[in-house]
């Protein structure tokens, strides 16, 4: 008969399932419960599995692909040591809003609760840190329950789902059919704005005489980029982006004035003090961004796009919320502003955002980002812009956490959204090299570069093997200062330079264990040879090179917000700031 | 401000934990926390006892919102609303106190359930107030244990949660 569903068995269910939802990728590491899944795949070529060398690896190489793709990075662990080990990658993604599906495969049910081999409660574990999970008890129920989780985690505001699946559920067979979609009734993410919200947000943001323009993550993760250039060149506005935002506007634009936040730019930051309308999007008021909330924006009246009713007013206070989906409020947004534009009874008051943008104008006659250009010693800052100008700006960029991270964000000038990869929320160090493996495994072509610090590359450097396994020749760029630079930065600041544990004593000879691993490795010491280096590295289009660059131990990166403080109390020099860092400590 | 919150859940292992972890995780405050499958086998109707100003409440309902096994969330502070709870007490009930025992017992319309020679356990139904009431009533008497169910709420008139 036609119409018969296959029989199978859940391991079958599981990769048929797989195919079914399209994915091409899969970042795991066998074990003891997931062997009859791993049976299964090595009967088919359709979907390829990346064999990681560390489960935190496949958690955030599968993250990486996500944010490069905007498809859900998919993970497959077993179980016990096996998702323990993806955890960090989990929470990483769910403070980003990251879409991943992870499985995790767990003892079979005749033993769970009764402490088996390798038995971990991954649903209790994960619980915090999941948009949601799934326990799957019977085999009946594994198809509809995968097509949850990708639905799941790829709608309303995305996270990562996990999905524990005892051993004998994959043992045991069933009919098979992949629903073609789900409805939930707990679940329906708002997607449209509400019209007279959107109405009155037209209002006030025409009203603005000194209006700025923050936008988030959200604004890539919704794909609304294209909406928030129309929106922003629309309105003639300042504009800034989040750390997690950066690429969802050009950051060659002439209205973008740089990233805001504890180390975005003065003009950014002060002309967030100073205005009386703020419209946020797809962003959510990180302490980071913010500062001090009671100096948050004094003056300004906020409107709040967001998908996650949550995010709005958590932190500060909103006169107009708009809950939805940052491209479709933006989409009605235009359409609105158009109409008001059009008719020409209205539109931004032109006098007044004159001489707005005059003051931001003078704030950035500042040069916030100035750095020693004629240094012998390689200062960071140089290595991010001469790989920002001699990628033209288009490679996939993945950092680590920490200095080089902020520098990253500084200065290479993302112009498209999903080249900029990096732990925002969570602030997970080891993130990089796996996370830039995995976009370079969605894009073969494309060019990756992992900006890293030697303290950072070591937590995953075991990915290294699979680089070369799966030929992904990324570019790391290791700003080597022989320090976690940020620990040492704040311990100079705020701890009198006490430098407790933060020097990186007996590191390794950084090119012998590129070599180790089968790839290439270069050690650049001096800033003449940094254009050279990184040509020489790119052009080697096959190989994954790990340039070890020995930077300036000393740079600090500027400007800076201490924490606690507000926009308009950054430090912009190291003369500004060592002085009176430490006595506001005191 | 103290609020009583109405949740339909999807009648499922974990859903508790995942309400329970919220509020710990986030550090809102619970009172009490009352759960029970409904006329409908696959959803539980939970109640709710939390505090906080209101934008902690605002913040409470949101996150229960978002939870995906939450179906629906009323704040029951925000309609006309009925609340009840039941608290079982064993008290000393010694020759001279038991007169003044039952006297209570009939003013707040309560149950003696059990009776021993000296001990009588009492059911008492009402409101928070009511129920914090009795306890007061027995401030000068041996209280041995109490036992109270946590609060639940329904809407007065023919509004439904459900729908």
């Amino acid at each position: 008969m036609s119409d018969s569903k296959p029989v199978l068995r859940g391991a079958e269910i599981f990769v048929r399932a797989l195919k079914d939802e399209g994915v091409k990728h899969l970042f795991g590491y066998p074990g003891g419960a997931v062997l009859h899944i791993y049976d299964e795949l090595y009967k088919q070529t359709e979907v390829e599995h990346i064999l990681v060398r560390h489960e935190q690896g496949a958690a955030h190489a599968a993250d990486g692909y996500a944010r490069a793709t905007g498809r859900p990075g998919v993970v497959l662990v077993t179980s016990g040591p096996g998702i323990t080990n993806a955890i960090t990658g989990i929470a990483t993604a769910y403070m980003d809003s990251i879409p991943l599906v992870v499985f995790s495969g767990q003892v079979p049910t005749s033993v769970i609760g009764n402490d088996a081999f390798q038995e971990v409660d991954a649903i209790g574990i994960s619980r915090p840190c999941v948009k949601h999970n799934f326990l799957v008890s019977d085999v009946k129920d594994l198809a509809a329950t995968m097509k949850k989780a990708f639905y799941v985690a790829n709608s309303g505001r995305p996270g990562p789902v996990v999905v524990d699946i005892p051993k004998d559920v994959t043992a045991n067979s069933c009919a098979y059919e992949y629903p073609e979609s789900i409805e939930m009734r707990s679940y329906r993410p708002t997607v449209k704005g509400h019209p007279g919200q959107i109405k009155r947000a037209v209002k006030l943001v025409l009203s603005a005489k000194k209006p700025m323009i923050y936008t988030g993550g959200g604004v890539i993760l919704s794909e609304a980029n294209e909406e928030l250039t129309e929106f922003t060149r629309l309105l003639g506005y300042p504009i800034t982006n989040t750390l997690m935002g950066l690429g969802g506007y050009p950051a060659t634009d002439k209205q973008f004035i740089g990233m805001l936040g504890m180390h975005g730019t003065y003009e950014a930051n002060m002309a967030m003090h100073q205005c009386d309308v703020l419209i946020a999007i797809g962003a959510r008021f990180d302490d980071r961004v913010t500062g001090d909330l009671e100096k948050f924006c004094p003056y300004a009246k906020i409107i709040h796009i967001d998908v996650d009713p949550s995010s709005i007013a958590k932190n500060v206070p909103v006169a107009v919320p708009i809950v939805g989906d940052v491209k479709h409020v933006l989409q009605d947004l235009n359409a609105n502003l158009k109409n008001a534009l059009s008719n020409g009874k209205a539109g931004p008051d032109q006098a007044a955002l004159k001489a707005w943008w005059r003051q931001v104008r003078e704030w950035q006659a500042a040069d916030c980002l100035r750095f020693d250009r004629e240094s012998a010693l390689i200062k960071p800052q140089l290595v991010v812009e001469k790989l920002y100008e001699l990628t033209n700006g288009e490679a996939y960029v993945a950092s680590d956490v920490g200095q080089h991270q902020m520098w990253a964000a500084q200065f290479y000038k993302f112009d498209k959204p999903r080249r900029w990869l990096n732990s925002g929320g969570l602030g997970t160090m080891g993130f990089g090299l796996p996370a830039a493996m995995g976009a370079k495994i969605a894009y073969p072509s494309a060019t990756v570069a992992c900006i890293t610090g030697e303290a950072s590359l070591v937590m995953c450097i075991q990915e290294l093997s699979t680089c070369l396994q799966y030929q992904t020749p990324i570019k790391i760029i290791n700003l080597n200062n022989r320090y976690m630079g940020m620990v040492r930065q704040w311990q100079e600041f705020f701890y009198e330079k006490r430098y407790s544990h933060s020097y990186m004593d007996a590191l390794p000879d950084f090119v012998k264990l590129a070599e180790s691993f089968g790839h290439l490795g270069m050690r650049i010491d001096k800033a003449n040879d940094v254009e050279g280096a990184l040509k020489e590295a790119l052009a080697l289009k096959d190989r994954l090179v790990l340039m070890d660059f020995i930077t300036d131990q000393t740079e600090n990166v500027y400007p800076m917000i201490a924490a606690g403080k507000g926009h308009h109390e950054m430090h912009l020099t190291p003369a500004t700031a060592a002085g009176s860092m430490e006595r506001e400590l005191a | 401000m103290r609020h009583i919150l109405s949740l339909l859940v999807e009648n499922e292992a974990g859903a508790l934990s995942r309400i329970a972890g919220l509020f710990s995780a986030r550090g809102f405050n619970i009172g009490s926390l009352t759960v029970a499958p409904t006329e409908d086998p696959t959803v539980s109707r939970m109640t709710i006892v939390t505090s906080g100003s209101n934008a902690i409440i605002e913040q409470v309902t949101k996150h229960l919102n978002k939870l995906v096994d939450v179906i629906k969330v009323v704040d029951l502070n925000e309609t006309d609303y009925v609340e009840r709870e039941l608290m079982l007490v064993k008290v000393k009930a010694a020759d001279e106190s038991r007169e003044e025992l039952i006297r209570l017992n009939d003013l707040f319309r309560g149950r003696i359930i059990d009776i021993t020679d000296d001990v009588y356990t009492i059911e008492i139904t009402g409101d928070g107030d009511e129920v914090e009431a009795f306890l007061q009533a027995l401030k000068s008497k041996t209280i041995l244990e109490t036992v109270r169910t946590g609060v639940s709420g329904i809407t007065r008139g023919d509004k439904a949660v459900m729908n």
